[in-house]
């Protein structure tokens, strides 16, 4: 960014950049790539003659596939949003009473070292109708019967995805913050309770905007790991309809081999989805900025 | 007070998901709806450590041997990319670094499906270079993002006063431009470590379960439904990590992980 502006040959640049680029462009690239070949039924027997957009169509046209789609943004749209606003009180609440408590550091550090796989299993023995919770509320005579407590594995709004999600992301999203408005001191701030503003107005009009690009760029990484993550809502969803990610792999490990180019269509579908939304977004803070909105 | 209160909070809600995989690996008998176990005992770990001793250990050893070997060329790759891309101008950067860092948000599971009938045919596929590769199509982007993170703020202007005092590009490598970045290699190679070693469907796919690592196990042992092992289990999966965030905090000091997901 603010980088002095080196200069080097191209040359070196091969040298530094070519191996990088070469495992990406040949893996990355060309798992896209061959996987769309794939999709399209496009093989080197063959050749392009074969071409057909049947799978693609056939995804498109399922009757699951807008419940699919929906409950996957759902779960990371609301994820992310509960995530990133759990986080910037949190991560203001740490910049302003323990800022150099490094107990806190410590412990909000553990959330990032620990699988997704693993605490979807702790929050299946916590939240299931026979976890950990259901036994409290029950011991306890806060609830009549073991059967009146909530669904909340398995169930309609995903919550145990979401207590999952959140918790994991949460520290990844404060550290984030954490960069930022540790390098922030008081006098900002001072500022604008000088200029009579309020709390809120303080957090909006100073805050707000130093600690935006940081939570926007968390913001985006998170809803792109939750949008294309399988093992979460693989353990917590419910059967139907299930999220893109456990849709595409179904398919993809199905004994029917024909249903197969179908699960390689719904992961490019997924991958297409985070690239366009991303852009998009990207696009929107654009122009929103340019006319002039802070955010 | 506040700070306190704050810390008490962070504190239960961090500890709050490690209390049930502690009781009920711990747990021999449970039933609902009692709140503590009937009967503590040690099933579930001598299943873990005689029974199925030799293949959680096979597992843990598989996991390591990847997230290690991943790291390494994560590493070799990256630091050489992540200093091109933090330190100098060149036209085309802005593309370069959009692409070299595209796989983060781009899942895993897209990009196996593609590959896997091509491994199959280079027979790449069920073997641990074939797994290390797609491990590297995330590893290594992340990799190259904190290091270029660690370059923006780096003044090469030392390796020149290294180079007219006359030190050889290696001690230059090594002495010099080693051990400024060095807090950042940490961070980038446990970031690299954590993302391979928790890797599941990828491995499954690529794999093709012949490479049992220890998420492939651990799932298995959930459709047994056995959570007695299922949690001792999780336990082992999260331990190598916390000692690596144990080790590491000592050292990194205040930095920590931050960045890492």
């Amino acid at each position: 960014m603010s980088g002095p502006g080196r200069k080097a040959s191209l040359h070196q640049l091969v040298y530094l950049l070519g191996p990088a680029l070469t495992i990406i462009l040949l893996l990355f690239g060309g798992g896209l790539l061959l996987g769309l070949f794939q999709a399209l039924d496009v093989s080197s027997a063959t050749g392009m003659k074969s071409i057909t957009f049947d799978h693609f169509r056939t995804v498109f046209t399922d009757p699951d596939f807008a419940g699919s789609i929906a409950l996957t943004l759902y779960i990371s749209l609301t994820s992310t949003l509960l995530a990133a606003s759990i986080s910037i009180v949190l991560a203001l609440a740490i910049a302003h009473w323990a800022a150099n408590n490094r107990i806190v550091n410590f412990i909000l550090q553990i959330p990032l070292t620990v699988p997704h796989l693993v605490i979807a299993i702790s929050f299946l023995l916590l939240l299931s109708p026979g976890g950990i919770f259901s036994r409290f509320f029950s011991f306890f005579g806060m609830i009549p019967s073991p059967s009146a407590f909530p669904l909340l594995v398995n169930d309609d709004y995903g919550v145990s995805i979401l207590v999952v999600y959140v918790w994991k992301e949460i520290p990844f999203i404060t550290f984030m913050l954490l960069s930022v408005l540790k390098n922030l001191g008081p006098e900002l701030s001072e500022v604008g309770a000088t200029l009579n503003g309020s709390r809120l107005q303080r957090f909006r009009y100073i805050t707000l905007p130093i600690i935006g690009p940081s939570l926007g760029a968390a913001c985006l990484i998170v809803f792109a790991f939750t949008f294309g993550a399988f093992e979460v809502p693989y353990l917590l969803g419910k059967t139907y309809p299930v999220s893109l990610p456990v849709w595409a792999y179904k398919n993809y490990s199905d004994i029917d081999l024909l249903a197969r180019p179908e699960g390689i269509a719904i992961g490019l579908i997924i991958a297409a989805t985070i690239t366009v939304s991303i852009t998009l977004s990207q696009v929107l803070i654009q122009f929103a900025r340019k006319r002039g909105v802070i955010i | 007070m506040r700070g306190k209160t704050l810390l008490l909070c962070v504190l239960v809600s961090v500890t709050l998901p490690f209390l049930p995989l502690l009781l009920w690996s711990v747990a021999d008998k449970w039933f609902y709806p009692a709140l503590f176990p009937q009967a503590f005992g040690t099933r579930a770990w001598s299943y873990v450590f005689t029974t199925a001793g030799s293949q959680i250990l096979d597992g843990l050893f598989t996991s390591f041997s990847l997230a290690l070997m991943t790291t390494i060329v994560s590493l070799l790759l990256g630091v050489p990319a992540g200093r091109a891309l933090g330190l100098y101008d060149f036209p085309g950067k802005k593309l370069t670094m959009l692409f070299l860092t595209l796989p983060i948000i781009v899942p895993p599971l897209s990009v196996s499906m593609g590959l896997h009938l091509w491994f199959i045919r280079l027979e790449l596929a069920e073997t641990f270079f074939g797994i290390v590769l797609i491990h590297l199509t995330f590893c290594l982007p992340y990799t190259i993002f904190v290091i270029r993170g660690v370059f923006s703020n780096y003044n090469p202007d030392f390796e020149a006063q290294a180079r007219s005092l006359g030190a050889p590009p290696l001690t230059v490598i090594f002495r010099v431009m080693f051990p400024v970045i060095l807090p950042g290699i940490i961070v980038a190679a446990l970031f690299s470590f954590l993302l391979s070693w928790s890797q599941y469907l990828s491995t499954l796919i690529i794999g093709g379960g012949k490479m049992l690592t220890l998420p492939i196990l651990l799932f298995s042992l959930i459709g047994s439904g056995d959570r007695p092992v299922a949690a001792a289990v999780s336990l082992v999966f999260i331990l190598p990590a916390f000692l690596a965030l144990l080790g590491s905090a000592h050292y990194l000091g205040r930095t920590g992980l931050k960045g890492i997901r």
